[in-house]
């Protein structure tokens, strides 16, 4: 460090990032309160504090894990973190593809250590070690992300514990390591990469919700639009591909209301699907003849992605009723109000709501909740803890709960922004996204924006495995954050 | 510049992720308000998924007859209810024998229970129904030795005597269907009368459901009372209920009608109160306090003892429907007690014969009705519809069948009967669309003077019939439930529906009714059968065609002939004469009701209806 002075270094309390502090501290202590509501059932027969209850168990965590931040933020030197992460990073590889082999099955996923007691699960601390080993690598002098070898280097570290926490069948786990795309996009990825995303799982959604046909259209729609503006006649272009997007609309709703009228006719007996493709490969065709001759590479790549449109489309046919297995469907089929299915995957997501919606604006008070006391909420206190936060404490409650997640996040993407150093941003920003992925899945699935995957929230929910993670994961950065401060 | 340019870049991206974590952030809070605060859905499921409101049911209210003596009571039994989550090993024998149900029964169901246990949970399931008090006080002694199972007590009916399903009626569980029919007013576990009286009085007999209200956790178990039971609601018990009805008598015409399909009506004619209602083959008292258990039994057999026929069942009235056209053509003045009719095996029309019994010729009014003619129906219908007061014949048979109804017929007589039916009585419309307008005359329709034809009619229109008689000219609607405390009828059963006839013209009539049953045997009463040793029976017997096998023997009477007690109506599907099966059957309960006893003399004759047996004759409809 340049022109370090012991002089210089301003106190901890001047240089660490209080707002961080209180936050982690305020949403444990949220977690433990309603750790206490959702188990209580009414007649205390034991004390919160009982070993036996959950609620005196995860006192044990809270404590640990602070002794864990203490560590964190008060011994171990920030410095070797960046040496450190290669080899944490292929320990913890080791770990995950370990567990596979030596745990039990808990839920049908194999992803749980059993130490005696305490049970862990590795994939929290892979959030951790992929992390770090980002940070190491991006932050390299001579790392540059649209170079092919750097950017294959950055996926794979990203794509290689995913898959084998999918292995294990944590699928939210790995759900969460999609969040690392807003770092990578920070460090200067292509936001076209995030548009494919959206637009690749929009196609996957109106495949299985309203037709393979509509899907085709609306690739074919986005890609002729996208192309069109890119192009130095963007208006004669307009002008032939929206009436040809217009075409096959009409085609789609003729054809519908031909198969309606008359289901025993040639048309009705072909699929509508396979009818446009000709159509749509012959437009991809034209596509691609006029983009070498005007030299227009945006048009090129929109008959790619058109092609590459209708393939997704045939697999997600192929995954959703090939692939994946009846429990798996279900839950999509439920999320995507494919299906009503109140006591398979729906019950979960049903009970959920009503205890939710049941709250109110004030909530029905601190332990005085009827469907989370008695049970009715499955997992209520690990995953389906914002159901006794919104059964109890109402709306103003759990707003209150979502706001200080924003804030936290958005806190440490601002320090992250400040810091001098690519290793404390980039470490920043994976940390963001992380707690983001988590609040976004588990307080989706709980008001039914998304599907039933077992992710905790941070920090609120119960267990050691992952309140210890989250403290580490959030503290490494505190103390890196702090670091700086404490010589500008 | 171009460090510049890359620091503006990377401020736009920060600040856009910012924007989208706020976006998202928004969406969540959006979203939570919509379910929290617009949405009222879910605070009524809640209340629903954790508030258990057990119901408590009232005792169903007691079914007296007219004399007071308990019709239809209740008993405490058991039910023999399992939580299985709870049930430890025990000896299955054991609480066989203790309960006196096959051990078989028990494992059965017990492997049931294991097979669905995750579905079941900690619920409490019913067992076993209905079982008797006696054995549960001996489960109830060695409760210990099983544990998990209990016993709920439940008011199920009980029947002193045995007055026959159909009257009665039934009490089961409510299904989908009927609860849809009465919107708000049951909820599935709930019991409601189905049939008969417990249908008729249902909402005095069932009484007012309380209820308590628990708390319940997701795995259905019980946790506490809801505000202490402040909200608890009490069961308020049914009215009883007193009938018309008179046990003994209806427990002997059940007797009288055991083996032969049909029925026996009694009415009190001057009420309208219906002493006796018998529809043969009925349900089994026995059988009605559990008829869930029986349901797939009696429907399934090919009597149909569900029908009830006594006001159900549609039949051709035969003979004793002369005296409605003796009564017409008198009032119409185009019959006198005078007039005479001859008889030659027949009366003939055209190329056709409409066939008589052998007995003398030519007759007057009075004879045709104690020999019950044919020939003489025929001439006085076809004077009726030929009379000069109109100008065709459709004008005349419309005032025929005008007068026809006046007694009840061809309509639902208004009894407090669930399910009447009205039976039918042809118009001149019927006709002209058959054969066309002009197209047909007295003799096309002659069939109708003898009671066949496009004609027909219940038990209870017969019943009533014989009441109007007795009171020559007016009815009481005909009714099986009386006045009581907290219980008011209709006032319309307490109303004198008149016939068109004059009270004279049925005095001429009642003489040859008279006549018919009291002449003695060889003078040509058809109906001497029926004579009561030291009573005055007026009757008429009727034979009825029956397309499906024998004649159908019909017979209706009341007595004394001055004030009368009672009228019968006796219908006996394929029973032959109206003199060998009805006309006994309607008398012996006559005597029965008047005198409390058969007399000596006629013991030989109850005697061999009792033991009658016409069930072979029914062919069976499956």
């Amino acid at each position: 460090m340049i022109g370090v002075s012991p002089h210089t270094q301003r106190s901890f309390s001047k240089s660490v990032d209080w707002w961080l502090i209180a936050s982690y501290l305020i949403l444990v202590l949220i977690g433990w309160l309603n750790i206490y509501a959702s188990i209580h059932t009414g007649d205390e027969m034991t004390s919160a504090f009982s070993w036996s209850l959950r609620s005196g168990k995860q006192l044990v965590w809270i404590g640990t894990a602070f002794v864990l931040a203490a560590l964190v933020l008060f011994v171990i030197p920030p410095r070797i973190y960046e040496g450190l992460s290669i080899p944490f990073f292929g320990m913890v590889l080791l770990l995950l593809v370990a567990v596979i082999f030596l745990s039990n099955d808990v839920k049908g996923s194999h992803s749980w250590f059993q130490l005696g007691p305490v049970s862990f699960q590795p994939a929290e601390i892979s959030k951790i070690a992929t992390s770090l080993m980002l940070a190491t690598v991006m932050s390299q002098m001579n790392y540059k992300m649209t170079r092919v070898r750097d950017f294959i280097l950055t996926a794979a570290i990203i794509l290689v514990p995913m898959a084998i926490i999918v292995l294990e069948s944590e699928t939210g786990s790995a759900l969460v390591y999609v969040g690392f795309i807003f770092m990578l996009y920070r460090e200067g990825l292509s936001g076209w990469t995030i548009f494919i995303m959206f637009m690749a799982i929009l196609v996957f959604i109106l495949t299985l919700v309203a037709s393979p046909y509509t899907a085709a259209v609306v690739t074919l729609a986005a890609a002729s639009i996208v192309a069109a503006l890119y192009s130095r006649r963007s208006r004669r272009d307009l002008l032939i591909w929206i009436p040809v997007v217009i075409i096959a609309l009409i085609w789609g709703i003729v054809y519908n209301k031909v198969a309606a009228a008359k289901p025993e006719s040639f048309i009705a007996s072909v699929d509508k699907f396979l009818f446009a493709i000709p159509f749509v490969v012959a437009l991809a065709v034209v596509y691609f003849v006029q983009s070498f001759k005007e030299r227009n590479m945006a048009k090129l790549l929109a008959a790619v992605a058109v092609i590459g449109g209708i393939i997704l489309i045939f697999s997600v046919q192929f995954i959703f009723y090939e692939v994946l297995e009846d429990y798996q469907r279900g839950r999509i089929e439920v999320l995507l109000g494919m299906k009503e299915d109140l006591a398979g995957a729906g019950y979960n997501v049903n009970q959920s709501l009503i205890a939710i919606g049941s709250g109110g604006f004030f909530g029905k008070g601190y332990l005085n909740g009827t469907q989370t006391t008695f049970g009715f909420v499955p997992e209520q206190s690990t995953d389906f803890i914002f159901c006794t936060i919104g059964e109890e404490w109402g709306f103003l409650g759990s707003a209150a709960v979502i706001i200080l997640f924003l804030f936290l996040i958005s806190r440490i993407v601002l320090d992250a922004e400040k810091s001098r150093e690519a290793f404390t941003r980039i470490y920043g920003y994976c940390v963001a996204s992380i707690l983001f992925m988590h609040l976004i899945i588990n307080i989706g699935m709980t008001i039914g924006f998304m599907p039933v995957i077992g992710i905790p929230l941070p920090l609120i929910s119960y267990g050691g495995s992952s309140l210890w993670s989250f403290t580490i994961m959030i503290f490494i950065f505190i103390a890196l954050d702090r670091n700086e401060s404490k010589y500008f | 510049m171009i460090r510049d340019n890359r620091e503006n870049s990377s401020h736009n991206r920060r600040n856009r992720l910012l924007i989208g974590l706020g976006v998202f952030g928004v969406l969540l809070i959006g979203r939570l308000f919509y379910i929290q605060i617009i949405d009222d859905r879910y605070k009524t499921d809640a209340a629903n998924n954790s508030m258990v409101h057990i119901p408590i049911y009232p005792t169903r209210g007691i079914i007296y007859d007219r004399e007071g003596r308990i019709l239809v009571g209740n008993k405490i039994c058991y039910d023999l209810m399992v939580t299985p989550r709870e049930v430890g090993p025990f000896d299955t024998t054991a609480l066989a024998s203790v309960l006196n149900i096959p051990r078989e029964q028990i494992v059965e169901k017990m492997a049931y229970y294991r097979k669905f246990r995750t579905k079941i949970g900690y619920q409490t399931l019913t067992m076993f129904r209905q079982i008797s008090s006696e054995d549960y006080m001996r489960f109830a002694e060695m409760k210990y030795k099983f544990p998990g199972f209990y016993g709920q007590a439940r008011s199920v009916r009980q029947y002193p005597y045995n007055a026959g399903g159909n009257l009665l009626g039934y009490v089961s569980e409510v299904d989908g269907d009927f609860i849809k029919k009465h919107p708000g007013e049951y909820r599935s576990g709930d019991y409601a009368g189905k049939t008969g009286i417990e249908a008729a009085r249902e909402e005095d007999l069932r009484g007012v459901k309380g209820d308590e209200i628990w708390l319940r956790n997701s795995s259905n178990h019980i946790e506490g009372r809801y505000k202490d039971g402040e909200l608890d609601r009490e069961a308020v018990p049914g009215r009883d209920i007193v009938t018309t009805i008179d046990a003994e008598l209806q427990h002997y015409g059940q007797m009288l009608m055991e083996n032969k399909v049909g029925s026996l009506v009694a009415i009190e004619p001057s009420t309208g109160e219906i002493l006796t209602l018998v529809s043969s083959p009925g349900i089994d008292v026995d059988m009605l306090a559990d008829i869930g258990s029986h349901y797939s039994e009696i429907s399934s057999n090919p009597y149909k003892p569900m029908f009830n026929r006594a006001v159900q069942a549609s039949y051709p009235p035969g003979s004793v429907f002369k005296l409605v056209n003796g009564l017409i053509g008198l009032q119409e003045g185009v019959l006198t007690p005078e007039t005479m009719y001859p008889c030659s095996q027949g009366y003939h029309y055209g190329n056709h014969k409409l066939g008589c019994h052998a007995h003398k010729s030519p007759i007057n009014m009075e004879e045709s009705i104690m020999m019950s003619c044919n020939a003489y129906y025929c001439f006085v219908l076809k004077s009726i519809l030929e009379n000069r007061k109109y100008d065709n014949i459709d004008d005349a048979f419309d005032k025929w069948n005008e007068y026809v109804h006046s007694f009840g017929f061809g309509e639902k007589l208004g009894s407090d009967f669930p399910s009447e039916l009205g039976g039918n009585i042809p118009t001149s419309a019927l006709y002209d669309k058959r054969y066309g307008k002009k197209h047909w005359k007295a003799n096309t329709v002659i069939s109708l003077s003898i009671g066949q034809g496009e004609i027909g009619c219940t038990p209870l229109h017969l019943a009533n019939l014989c009441a109007t008689i007795a009171n020559r000219g007016f009815y009481y609607i005909p009714h099986m439930i009386k006045d009581s405390e907290g219980v008011e009828i209709d006032p319309k059963y307490h109303e004198r529906k008149y016939t068109m006839v004059d009270t004279t013209n049925f005095k001429k009539i009642i003489h040859g009714m008279w006549r018919g049953v009291n002449s003695g045997p060889g003078n040509g009463g058809t109906g001497w059968i029926a004579a009561i040793p030291g009573e005055d029976v007026c009757g008429k017997t009727g034979t009825a065609q029956n397309p499906l096998g024998a004649d159908n023997s019909v017979f209706i009477c009341f007595a004394p002939m001055d004030n009368p007690k009672i009228a019968v109506a006796a219908y006996v599907e394929h029973g032959g004469f109206g003199a060998t099966w009805a006309a006994p059957i309607a008398s012996l309960l006559t005597e029965m009701y008047l005198h409390g006893e058969i007399a000596p003399e006629r013991k030989d004759l109850e005697k061999r209806i009792l033991s009658g047996n016409l069930m072979d004759r029914v062919r069976i409809r499956r």
